[in-house]
């Protein structure tokens, strides 16, 4: 349980997801900040204003799936690195992650990175389709890696073994 | 030699430093002193974005918010003296401060204080605990942040609130092994996005566990663990161990109040704030009414809170000098109200009762 080792497990994840249709019409963010904390940032970060906080700062986020463009702008500004970008099928088999990445090396496009899952075991290898880490982004790079469709819920870090830049 | 201000503010940190901003900003002849060499306090070792709200600060980086207030006190020059380098070590009875510089004493006659001196970390009772290479959380903070020194290669943390957490993944960026967090209570003290992001980095979690003894002979060589039951006594047969060359304790902070107690303000002990706290008003007044406080000092919390009380704290000292002024009933106002939601909801349960005694314990005296 997320409370006890920082796992969060299926069953809790399941109210931070969207329906199933929705992930049809492309990329849109899952949110996995379950706990109320005095933290508000990605609120303000969405363009599109998708994320709510009904009891003010030390709500929940929650947000409106249909209004969700994917646009990945509110995941390097979350403190919690709690914000992930989902798309699925993006080739036969094939689906897309986005996370924040703070670590030395960045990878590069095209690099092979090891996935991990969210008790940071690995769960194989994928291709890094695109790091985004302009200075708007403070020092938090984006990096999207391809990963094998049934493992898109699963895939919530990677490691980057050498090579890339630092 | 022997200073003359108006407002004289102790610690240069987000509270201190907010404190002595709006002093000066309102009118006030301010002086702040910090036994740092650099101003900021706790925030300077901040390398991760931080929390709380957008409108104050959060999403941020730490360190990004001291450059911003070290700015905003640069442009106050005129009527804002600083002195790094310089501890105030006490309180006289004639309004009078001792400060301590590298080569000089002198004495600060002042009009009000305003004291934000933080705190200090707490350490934890265990065998082999003054071996070398077992460090407090804000020692490891300062060796790798401020200094760019590795405290060690494999580390094992000792403590789930947010510094545990927190320094665990600034370590993990140094390039260091977290090789385990150890927590004696069953869940997770610390923000629980804070704990999934070392987790899938792949540091283990032990809640439910303690740390027996620190494995050694002339440096720590690894430690061992054992599970602990509800009463936090160890289990019999649980022990493991684990190798690692530095041992971290972040097991907590207790206010630094020695200088209100020279000051001759009460003190109550609030478990919820972190100990020991001067008894102060809403408006940061201790018991002695020349003597505010604000920050950590007042109570264990956070940079956003320490720089809101701060704020009110240099606003009605300015106002206990020069009469009702409506910018800093303005200031004081804006506080409260960001303190009121900050403070709302499940995570700010213990800070808004503890702050609630305090109150409460003010009234009555
Ligand atoms: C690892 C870690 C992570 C944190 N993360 C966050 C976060 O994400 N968000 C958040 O809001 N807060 C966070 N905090 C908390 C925040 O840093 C503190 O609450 C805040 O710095 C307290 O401010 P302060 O001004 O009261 O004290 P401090 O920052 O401790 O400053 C006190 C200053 O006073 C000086 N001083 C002390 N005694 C004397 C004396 N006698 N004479 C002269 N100078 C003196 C000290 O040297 C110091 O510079 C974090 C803290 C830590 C350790
Ligand atoms: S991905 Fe874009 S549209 Fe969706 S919540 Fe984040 S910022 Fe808003
Ligand atoms: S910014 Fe991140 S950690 Fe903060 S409330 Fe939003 S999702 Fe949660």
């Amino acid at each position: 349980m997320l409370i006890n080792d920082g796992i969060i497990t299926p069953e809790e994840l399941k109210c931070a997801l969207p329906p199933e249709e929705r992930y049809k019409k492309g990329p849109v963010a899952i949110i996995e900040c379950l706990q109320d904390i005095p933290c508000d940032p990605c609120v303000s970060a969405c363009p599109v204003k998708a994320i709510q906080m009904k009891e003010g700062i030390t709500d929940k986020p929650v947000l409106d799936f249909e209004k969700c463009t994917g646009c990945g702008l509110c995941v390097p500004k979350c403190p919690g690195l709690a914000i992930f970008i989902v798309q699925k099928n993006i080739a036969p088999g094939k689906a897309a992650v986005s996370i924040s990445y703070e670590l030395l090396p960045i990878p590069v496009k095209d690099q092979m990175v090891t996935l991990l899952d969210r008790a940071g075991k690995e769960v194989g290898e994928g291709k890094v389709i695109r790091v985004i880490n302009p200075p708007a982004y403070d020092k938090t790079a984006v990096v999207t890696v391809e990963v094998p469709e049934e493992k898109v819920m699963d895939v919530r870090a990677v490691r980057v073994k050498s090579g890339g830049q630092s | 030699m022997s200073r003359k201000t108006e407002v004289f503010v102790i610690g240069g940190g987000p509270a201190g430093l907010s404190a002595a901003i709006v002093a000066a900003e309102l009118g006030a002849e301010t002086l702040l002193v910090d036994d740092s060499a650099k101003l900021g306090g706790q925030l300077i070792k901040q390398t991760h974005r931080f929390f709380g709200s957008s409108n104050r600060d959060a999403g941020i980086r730490g360190i990004s918010i001291a450059s911003k207030l070290c700015k905003d006190v640069e442009n106050l020059k005129g009527r804002l003296t600083v002195l790094k380098n310089t501890a105030a070590v006490g309180f006289y009875s004639n309004n009078e401060v001792g400060i301590l510089s590298q080569n000089a004493y002198e004495r600060v006659a002042y009009q009000r204080a305003i004291v934000c001196t933080g705190a200090t970390e707490n350490s934890l009772a265990f065998e082999n605990n003054d071996l070398p290479g077992v460090y407090g959380a804000g020692g490891v903070q300062t060796l790798m942040n401020v200094h760019g020194i590795r405290p060690g290669h494999k580390i094992l943390m000792v403590g789930s609130g947010n510094i545990g957490l927190i320094v665990s993944y600034q370590l993990i960026q140094a390039g260091v092994e977290v090789v385990g967090l150890v927590e004696g209570l069953p869940t997770i003290g610390g923000y629980l996005v804070h704990a999934s992001k070392i987790r899938r980095l792949g540091v283990p979690i032990y809640t439910s566990h303690t740390i027996l003894q620190a494995i050694g002979e002339t440096h720590v060589e690894g430690a061992t663990l054992s599970r602990v039951d509800e009463r936090f006594q160890p289990v019999p047969n649980t022990e493991f161990e684990i190798k690692c060359d530095c041992i971290c304790l972040a097991v907590g902070l207790t206010p630094l109040i020695d200088l209100f107690q020279q000051a001759h303000c009460r003190m109550v002990h609030i478990g919820e704030l972190g100990g020991l706290v001067p008894l102060h008003d809403s408006g940061m007044k201790t018991t002695n009414p020349d003597v505010y406080v604000a920050g950590d000092a007042s109570g264990i919390e956070e940079a956003t809170t320490a720089i809101l009380g701060g704020r009110i704290a240099g606003a009605r000292a300015y106002e206990s000098l020069h009469g009702k002024s409506e910018k800093a009933d303005q200031i004081v106002a804006e506080a409260k109200e960001e303190l009121k939601t900050l403070r709302s909801g499940s995570t700010g349960e213990r800070i808004r009762w503890g702050r609630e005694r305090v109150l409460k314990e003010v009234g009555a005296c």
